[in-house]
């Protein structure tokens, strides 16, 4: 061994920064899809991918009108699963009000485009707006839970808190007082009669019903924000949020300021409820309060962790397959759709912790022997 | 100018001292161990060092420089690290990725993976590179923390009893280990049990008692202490 004591421990800003600027490489950042911190890499992993997409991508043109926009009701929720798999799978911080995002959003899109319309693309415009006021709540409340050095089950108390505030206080603003402009919030009842997602196209518009051009806008989305979060958690940002997961203090004694990264976790996955929030509202032209309650703000939780909250892969599977199932008990049997769904939880906690498709990945691979005993573990050679 | 220096550095949990007026210091290049009954302060002096724990009162430098209101992270970033008495390792992560997660904030790309293979060699853990570190040995991982610790390259390396649970032959290859830090020019404080190894590394010896400095010097000189011997090994050099 040579030289190991001899570089100072505190680099400078400067030394970091021409770091940075050295690593800056767009190669770089799509080895990042590959990395220890998600499911899946090599050739037979991204030729299934694409496989998957193009059956994804032809799927409408054998389907019929009603199912693919129900399909497109199934795309707006995975963008607050893949978020909460960031907070909760990567950063290990569970929030249980990624509904407030969902709602606030959703209502800020609902209240542009009630006002201002749908021309000139605005929509699109009003969707960017509601995703932003989504970031700025999170920047305000996660920096007092984060800073404040709120964490474990307390974190989640003060987030359902706060969705159940939301969906109380937009509840019992049924009176006429309570209009925005043209839009009336409308209570419990809900804001109706939103414009959906418009495009100008050539002379005239595009407006994205729940149909195939919002089918595949959505799909289109799903995929860059799949693959944009897989940059992300398999970058150096994704690697401190993973350190954090495992070990705060020695995160914390390793130089890092836990807080800045928990909080930058926070708003990228409350954006994306935001994203959603907004989705969900253009798609059916609706928001209630009930879209803040506790029963929605638990149903995320369940998707996350019965897919595998600790890998996006798994939770965007997850998410897609359990809301179909819940979707199918909800039609066939509606009264007892909650209660599968909690019997759901329950068994994916005993029997398979990490999540049902992880548990199965896992049960793959020691099938087949290529796993070792307790799971994968790799990561060299992707620094 | 002393590494790390603590004046009048006191902590209590409601009345209860875990350190009473410590005035403390420790040289540049030092092996400086810190040793003591249970309970007699050592592990809470190390977080205050590190500023887990705020003090009631006092204050500590380092290198010339107050870091008493100082952060964490802010301390570590100034050229202080720690193992800790339990291996804080990120056992479902691969033993690559510990040592990753540690050197990211220096350097990338090919330095990077260069400096973590030369720190596996160091550890002797470079077959293992690719294992969970929760599925090594604990000696195993004891050394793996040591060299997440040492490998940012701090000035003041803190080890909470690193031989804790290792056999005679991995406590002999740890004694090397810091040595050979200390040689490139590392200061070390370390808390431990084992007097063999304290023996193997320290130049400096400072006993803790309730809290309180009780005794301070060379190994020899703490080993011929008849007070020493009576409090902490529960004997006298006669018996």
């Amino acid at each position: 061994m040579s030289d190991l004591a001899s570089r100072s421990a505190a680099p400078s800003g400067a030394d970091r920064a021409a770091g940075a600027r050295r690593g800056w490489r767009p190669w770089r950042l799509l080895a990042r899809l590959n990395g220890p911190q998600t499911l899946g890499r090599g050739p037979a992993f991204w030729g299934g991918f694409v496989i998957v997409c193009m059956l994804v991508g032809i799927y409408p043109l054998f389907s019929d009108g009603w199912t693919v926009g129900n399909t497109a009701y199934f795309f707006t929720w995975t963008f607050m699963a893949m978020g909460l798999c960031v907070i909760w799978g990567y950063a290990g911080a569970l929030s249980f009000g990624q509904t407030a995002f969902f709602g606030l959003s959703g209502y800020a899109y609902g209240v542009l485009t009630l006002n201002i319309g749908s021309a000139y693309g605005f929509t699109f415009l009003a969707l960017a707006i509601g995703v932003g006021m989504s970031a700025l709540l999170a920047l305000l409340l996660g920096y007092f839970l984060f800073y404040g050095r709120i964490s474990g089950v307390f974190l989640g108390i003060v987030t359902l808190s706060v969705t159940l505030v939301f969906e109380t206080f937009m509840a019992q603003t049924a009176g006429p007082e309570w209009t925005i402009g043209s839009a009336r919030l409308n209570g419990f009842n809900g804001m109706t009669g939103m414009p959906p997602l418009t495009l100008p196209w050539f002379d005239g518009e595009l407006v994205l019903w729940p149909d195939i051009p919002l089918y595949y806008l959505l799909m289109g989305m799903v995929i860059v924000c799949y693959l944009a979060l897989r940059i992300f958690v398999n970058s150096r940002f994704g690697n401190v949020l993973v350190a954090i997961r495992e070990n705060p203090d020695r995160a914390e004694t390793l130089g890092y300021d836990i807080r800045r990264y928990q909080l930058g976790a926070f708003i990228v996955g409350s954006s994306l409820a935001g994203l959603s929030g907004v989705l969900y509202t253009a798609w059916g032209q609706y928001i209630t309060p009930n879209s803040m309650g506790l029963y929605a703000a638990a149903l995320p939780i369940v998707w996350v962790a019965v897919g595998g909250r600790s890998d996006l892969t798994a939770t965007l599977i997850g998410t897609l397959a359990v809301l179909w199932v819940f979707q199918t008990l909800t039609i066939y049997g509606s009264q007892y759709a909650l209660v599968v769904m909690g019997a759901l939880l329950l068994v994916t906690v005993l029997f398979a912790p990490r999540g049902l498709v992880l548990g199965l990945v896992d049960l793959a691979g020691w099938a087949s022997g290529r796993l070792r005993r307790n799971g994968p573990a790799s990561g060299q050679e992707d620094a | 100018m002393a590494i790390l220096e603590t004046r009048a550095l006191e902590k209590n949990f409601g009345g209860v001292f875990v350190a009473r007026a410590i005035n403390f210091e420790m040289q540049p290049g030092e092996i400086h161990c810190l040793i003591g009954p249970n309970g007699a302060g050592k592990s809470s002096f190390f977080r205050l060092i590190l500023g887990q724990h705020q003090p009631s009162a006092g204050t500590i430098w380092f290198d010339g420089q107050e870091i008493t209101p100082l952060k964490s992270f802010q301390r570590i970033r100034l050229g202080i690290s720690v193992k800790f008495q339990v291996p804080g390792i990120f056992k479902a992560l691969s033993v690559w990725q510990n040592l990753e997660i540690g050197l990211q904030y220096h350097m990338q790309g090919d330095s990077l993976s260069a400096e973590i293979r030369q720190v596996l060699d160091f550890i002797e853990l470079t077959d293992q590179a690719t294992e969970r570190a929760g599925n090594l040995s604990h000696g195993q991982q004891q050394w793996l923390e040591i060299g997440m610790a040492m490998s940012v390259k701090p000035k003041l390396l803190l080890l909470d009893e690193p031989t804790a649970g290792m056999s005679p032959q991995e406590t002999a290859k740890t004694g090397e280990m810091v040595r050979t830090l200390n040689a490139e020019g590392m200061s070390i404080l370390a808390v431990e049990h084992d007097m063999t190894f304290v023996r193997q590394i320290a130049q400096q010896v400072t006993v803790l008692h309730f809290g309180e400095i009780f005794a301070q010097g060379t190994i020899d000189q703490i080993v011929a202490d008849e007070r020493v011997a009576k409090i902490y090994l529960g004997k006298t050099n006669e018996a």
